[in-house]
């Protein structure tokens, strides 16, 4: 498997997409840095960035390569290798080079504008380390996607269609649902759906750092312990780590059962 | 500087020390030395051997005593700040003359009782005194003045121990005081910091009151007063007034009020206040006004709150001008589709407008009212999808065609930069 991730892993950083996607964050950085001076501004627009695009450009990302090595995966499943290895190989070559990209690319814009003297250090890691979970787990349910469909089109479609979901349509319904069902108590309720969708969780996880002023002012037991104490913060990590095991599993699965 | 002006400070202490204790002494009255191996060995017999413009010094020492009254205009002086300790045994220093100073002392272990409010220090009814330079801890109430005017409180620590509400007194409570000055005192865990009622023309400054159980700060019915240059620090619920007129409230800082029902200022009943050049730092929220008008706010830093102003019902021609907003979840968020407040020329770090003609002030107006605070104050468990990119798209519209928010509620000059405010 390993030598499948290394080869998955080089051919990606050979390719252009990688260098677009790097110099695209690296840009991101310095604008957001040198342009606007201000650093609490800068790590909440990075926030909007990590939660909206990190989920979009993983899916895609995922999608595209699969379908473009497939015939170089039909011939690796010719010679006497593991499927599963394969695939997985795979996944974590693509999945580790995005999430360079991202680490790599905002990184060295806030090294040089001195994070490390910042009291932001702490905000901003966890921004990146939110960002690189999400790319793990949105390029593991793209796997999913395309190995299910064998039709391109269709899977790019369930794609966006999936990143739509987790990033608009689900929290639309969510918040449909909290208004009509407001005269019952919702803070359980309202915390495990956020669990439930990896966007959510991310952007729960970063609030709990940003505007923390703000979560605490609602009354509510469940909130406050939430909120409140390092709960949150443990809860939401496990969760994300949850959320790439599973796809992970599915992929594992559905590689084993493939006909080719 | 600061190094300066504390040497200065001291200099004058020590001036004024000397000039009180000579000054008097030469002059026309005595001073009795109370301490462990002399003549006089307990406060209580000093004091009853004193007459009116004499001076009590009391020695470095321990002295266990309660219930101290002073009926004479004469000065208590402790030298190297002597103990008196109560022993949880009541009240220990009662003032009942006009004129008497108490500077230098510690006192500890005032008693706790749920029918009389024991203090460390309390006046009744008499003018003139002046309270400096003593360290409170185990106390219940820690200063009480009760309809004595004219005074002064300088420069006193106060440090208490307080866990329940029910069972734990104010640092410094007045209580229909008139022309007192309460100045450079620190205030931490006791219930209200500092607390006033019925009390006019009072001035509160560069006191620092922090970690207190209940309010930083409680005002109640006390009008024509001044409160400037403190610091209100992680208090329960922040600082209260209430049913107040013409107060002035200038360069404070409040900061880190955390909580569900916590607020950096909360402002009920107010009329003609004045509120410039405050900082409002991480508290849930910044101003919480209810029922207050003609109200000038100007100046002022709102910097990362959970909501910077929270306007509930009933408030009438207030003006915000000149303020910075940073970073706060909400700016504004306001109860209601009627407004009569003008916003104008602040800082808003959320406007995303453009400013073509260079001029400084942004060529759109801001909304400081999204859709979202009203959702949030209907359903509150909504504040879950904070800053999710749902919230946006129908905060962005109903930017673009006003339903919810009174649509007349707007800067319409919003600063393109941070206002710079001279806060030396």
């Amino acid at each position: 498997m390993l030598k499948i991730l290394k080869y998955s892993f080089y051919d990606l950083m050979r390719s252009r997409w990688s260098y677009v996607y790097f110099l695209f964050y690296l840009l991101l950085g310095v604008v957001l840095l040198f342009l606007n001076n201000d650093l609490s501004k800068a790590v909440i627009t990075l926030m909007n960035v990590i939660i909206i695009l990190v989920p979009l450009i993983g899916t895609i990302f995922g999608v595209m390569y699969y379908y473009n090595s497939r015939e170089f995966t039909e011939l690796l499943l010719a010679q006497p290798v593991k499927r599963s290895s394969i695939f997985l190989g795979q996944y974590f070559g693509v999945a580790t080079s995005l999430s360079m990209s991202l680490v790599i690319g905002l990184g060295v814009p806030f090294i040089f504008y001195g994070i490390f003297n910042s009291s932001a250090i702490w905000d901003f890691s966890l921004l990146l380390v939110t960002g690189a979970f999400l790319t793990f787990i949105f390029t593991a349910l793209a796997f999913v996607i395309a190995l299910s469909n064998e039709n391109r089109i269709k899977g790019f479609g369930y794609a966006i269609l999936l990143w739509l979901f987790m990033a608009v349509i689900y929290d639309g319904i969510f918040l449909m649902s909290l208004l009509y069902f407001e005269d019952y108590p919702l803070d359980k309720f309202s915390l495990l759906a956020t669990m439930l969708n990896p966007v959510d969780l991310s952007r729960v996880l970063i609030l709990l750092k940003l505007d923390i002023s703000a979560l605490l002012g609602y009354t509510g037991a469940v909130f406050q312990k939430f909120f409140g104490t390092n709960f949150g913060l443990l809860l939401s990590s496990a969760m994300l780590i949850v959320w790439v095991l599973v796809p992970t599993f599915f992929i594992w699965r559905i590689a084993k059962r493939k006909d080719f | 500087m600061a190094n300066f002006t504390s040497n200065l400070k001291k200099t004058l202490y020590i001036f004024t020390f000397f000039l009180l204790v000579f000054g008097t002494t030469s002059a026309w009255a005595k001073t009795i030395t109370v301490c462990s191996t002399c003549a006089v060995k307990t406060i209580k017999e000093g004091v009853a051997q004193a007459s009116d413009g004499d001076t009590v010094l009391v020695k470095k020492g321990i002295y266990k005593e309660v219930n101290i009254i002073i009926d004479k205009s004469i000065i208590l002086l402790g030298e190297n700040l002597p103990t008196i300790d109560g022993e949880d045994r009541g009240e220990i220093i009662k003032i009942v003359s006009d004129n008497v100073t108490v500077d230098g002392f510690k006192i500890i272990n005032v008693g706790t009782s749920y029918t009389a409010d024991y203090a460390a220090v309390r006046v009744i009814k008499k003018d003139g005194y002046l309270i400096q330079n003593l360290e409170l801890e185990k106390l219940f109430f820690g200063i009480y003045l009760e309809k004595s005017n004219n005074g002064k409180v300088l420069n006193n620590k106060i440090k208490g121990d307080a866990v329940n509400e029910y069972n734990s007194g104010n640092g410094i409570q007045l209580w229909y005081c008139k022309g007192v000055e309460v100045r450079g005192n620190n205030v931490q865990k006791v219930r209200d910091g500092i607390y006033l009622e019925f009390s006019d023309n009072i001035i509160i400054r560069q006191n620092i009151s922090r970690n207190n159980l209940r309010y930083g700060l409680h005002f109640m019915f006390s009008n024509h007063n001044v409160y400037d240059y403190n610091i209100f620090e992680n208090n329960g619920a922040g600082v209260a007034v209430m049913f107040s007129k013409f107060v002035d409230m200038n360069h404070n800082v409040f900061k880190k009020n955390w909580g569900t029902a916590a607020f950096g200022l909360l402002l009920k009943e107010i009329n003609d206040a004045k509120i410039n050049d405050n900082v409002f730092q991480e508290n849930t929220v910044g101003i919480n006004i209810e029922g207050s008008n003609r109200i000038e706010y100007s100046n002022n830093d709102f910097i990362s709150n959970g909501w910077a102003i929270k306007v509930r019902g009933a408030c009438y021609t207030n003006a915000f001008k000149n303020n910075n907003f940073l970073y706060n979840s909400f700016d504004i968020s306001y109860n209601g589709g009627l407004n009569d407040n003008v916003f104008n020329s602040n800082y808003w770090s959320n406007y995303a407008g453009y400013d073509l003609d260079k001029n400084g002030i942004g060529d759109v107006p801001y909304r400081p009212v999204k859709l979202f605070s009203y959702i949030v104050n209907r359903t509150p468990e909504t504040i879950i999808l904070l800053r999710s990119l749902f919230i946006d798209i129908i905060d962005f519209s109903e930017k673009v065609s006003p339903v919810f928010t009174p649509d007349d509620l707007l800067d319409e000059n919003p600063k393109m930069k941070t206002i710079n405010h001279d806060r030396s």
